[in-house]
């Protein structure tokens, strides 16, 4: 195995770290995150009511996450394992997240298309973060030195609500998306889909079709 | 009489052994899986998850922070007899759930489907699903729960005999590649596959193959183990390994599982068990005594039988 290039980011990032990023990189964070997902996008986009906390206060680490904790009656928590959900559902309110919350990097499961990076976080400094595994959850949660604060429990669930973390050493990730928006992912795609005509020699069409079908192998079902 | 206090005390330990615990069979699959991967990202991913194995045996914490859908399997020996019954037995493996989703903690997965409604508890309408097989022979209970990953990773096909393994191989392709890219299906996997049946038992013995059965296991006819190892390799020599990087670790082991169907069709689900393939098992005797293994032993030569009538005389065989 060769040995794959390791950056630490000192939290909030700045552009410059941001740009020296390279593809396949792997990248540990120390500073605030936030998480946030569809309930939190809804709540503060659609419905209107904005961010939950400052951009002080929430960092500019936008973490796709629900973790495993426990928030007792008197509002202390107890954290376990965290791991990332697929990112690729909550695009539609990327344009109005990332004017609203200010966020340069965001964390997730399996990062969106390059077409999303060029329009959505390209013009907004921003990159993507992919968590490995999936499912690094001990991990993760070993870096987590605090939970700074929980907002929306009560609105959103334990699930949904915003937790704010403070991480040291926090990861591994690794760059999926880097400043020109251009996806690890896809660059992996590209080089597997060059095969698949061979794989699939000594298969057979289904007999009963469905409709919008493709067998364009390239494609993805994101 | 087995006491349902051991029940509830088992069960809530079983809880936390699958999410904190790797099975020792997937464990060494994956170990296998990284001396053959020459992709850099790939290998960088498996080496990353055995680490994080580690990590959540020494502190104690799920491996994975998504709880994926818990729920259990329970199997009862036919002189089994349990304190308050049935009933009572659902009840303290829903409360186990409940109880053990504070206590380790694990992520409050379950919600109403469109209310959203989340209890906190993993517990919720049909949720845990609970469900049942029996043993010809026994005294005692097998408890096993497994908490398999909720959103990615499976599909049903309505095939057709004329289809042949040729159409298996396609779908089963098609389900690899569609789950597989970016990682989704949270891969190498342990895949299992159900042929025939009606549509739900097609998907029960599909997923049932690929979270109660161990790597290594094969089917006992013959042919269809054959089948489980070329498909086995054929999924790995996609190209693609962990989170869809290029590399070979796509699969650790596939598992088929076969059921008499309608004489004009073919069904065939496909299942992935993740790189967090969490279940335990225990069985609780009628003498109190209880033995944890990660090894369901679910499916059996009774569950499999094809005749009307079980010859009891197989039952050594079954065991």
């Amino acid at each position: 195995m060769t040995d794959l290039k390791t950056v630490e980011i000192d939290l909030p990032a700045s552009s410059d770290q941001l740009r020296r990023l390279e593809l396949g990189n792997i990248v540990y964070l120390n500073g605030r995150v936030f998480t946030a997902r569809e309930g939190v996008y809804k709540r503060a986009i659609e419905d209107g009511f904005g961010m939950p906390g400052s951009r002080e206060g929430l960092g500019t680490v936008n973490f796709h996450c629900s973790p495993a904790g426990t928030v007792a009656p008197d509002g202390t928590s107890r954290l376990g394992a965290v791991s990332a959900t697929a990112s690729f559902r909550f695009v539609k309110w990327f344009d109005a997240w990332f004017k609203l919350s200010g966020c340069n990097i965001i964390i997730g499961k399996g990062g969106m298309t390059s077409d999303d990076y060029r329009r959505l976080f390209v013009p907004n400094g921003a990159i993507y973060l992919t968590t490995v595994g999936y499912g690094t959850g001990a991990l993760l949660g070993r870096g987590i030195r605090e939970v700074v604060d929980i907002h929306w429990v009560e609105e959103l669930g334990m699930a949904q609500a915003v937790w704010v973390f403070d991480v040291k050493r926090f990861g591994p990730f690794i760059v999926e998306s880097d400043f020109d928006g251009n996806s690890l992912f896809e660059r992996e795609n590209a080089k597997i889909t060059s095969r698949i005509k061979e794989l699939y020699q000594g298969t057979r069409p289904a007999t009963l079709r469905r409709y919008g079908e493709t067998d364009d192998k390239s494609e993805e079902v994101i | 009489m087995i006491v349902l206090e051991s029940i509830v005390e088992t069960a809530k330990n079983l809880m936390a052994k699958a999410a904190i615990e790797i099975p020792d069979d997937y464990l060494e699959g994956l170990r296998k899986c990284a001396d053959r991967e020459t992709g850099d990202l790939s290998a960088f991913v498996i080496k990353a998850m055995l680490e994080n194995y580690d990590a959540a045996k020494e502190d104690r914490r799920a491996m994975c922070g998504d709880t994926g859908v818990p729920r259990w399997y329970v199997k009862y020996g036919n002189q089994a007899s349990v304190e308050g019954g049935p009933v009572a037995l659902e009840g303290a493996l829903r409360s186990a759930t409940a109880d053990a989703t504070t206590e380790i903690p694990l992520r409050p997965n379950r919600v109403h489907p469109l209310w959203r409604t989340d209890h906190n508890n993993n517990c919720g309408i049909f949720a845990p699903e609970i469900d049942y097989a029996f043993h010809p022979e026994g005294d005692w209970i097998d408890l096993t729960t497994v908490h398999k990953g909720g959103l990615f990773g499976t599909d049903y096909r309505m095939l057709f005999p004329g289809d042949g393994i040729e159409g298996i191989k396609r779908f089963y392709l098609d389900t690899l590649i569609a789950f597989g890219k970016r990682g989704l299906a949270c891969q190498p996997a342990i895949v299992g596959i159900g042929l025939g049946g009606s549509k739900d038992m097609c998907s029960v013995l599909g997923k049932q193959a690929s979270c109660l059965r161990i790597v290594g296991s094969r089917h006992p006819d013959p042919k269809v183990a054959a089948l489980e190892e070329e498909l086995k390799e054929l999924g790995n020599t996609i190209g693609m390994g962990a989170m869809g990087f290029m590399g070979s670790s796509m699969v650790i082991d596939c598992h088929i599982e076969v059921g008499y169907c309608h004489t004009g069709g073919m069904p065939m689900s496909v299942h992935m068990f993740c790189l967090s393939s969490r279940r335990a098992t225990a069985r609780i005797h009628a003498d109190g005594r209880v033995e944890y293994r990660t090894d369901p032993k679910w499916f059996s030569d009774y569950m499999r039988r094809s005749s009307v009538d079980w010859d009891m005389s197989h039952q050594v065989a079954a065991e």
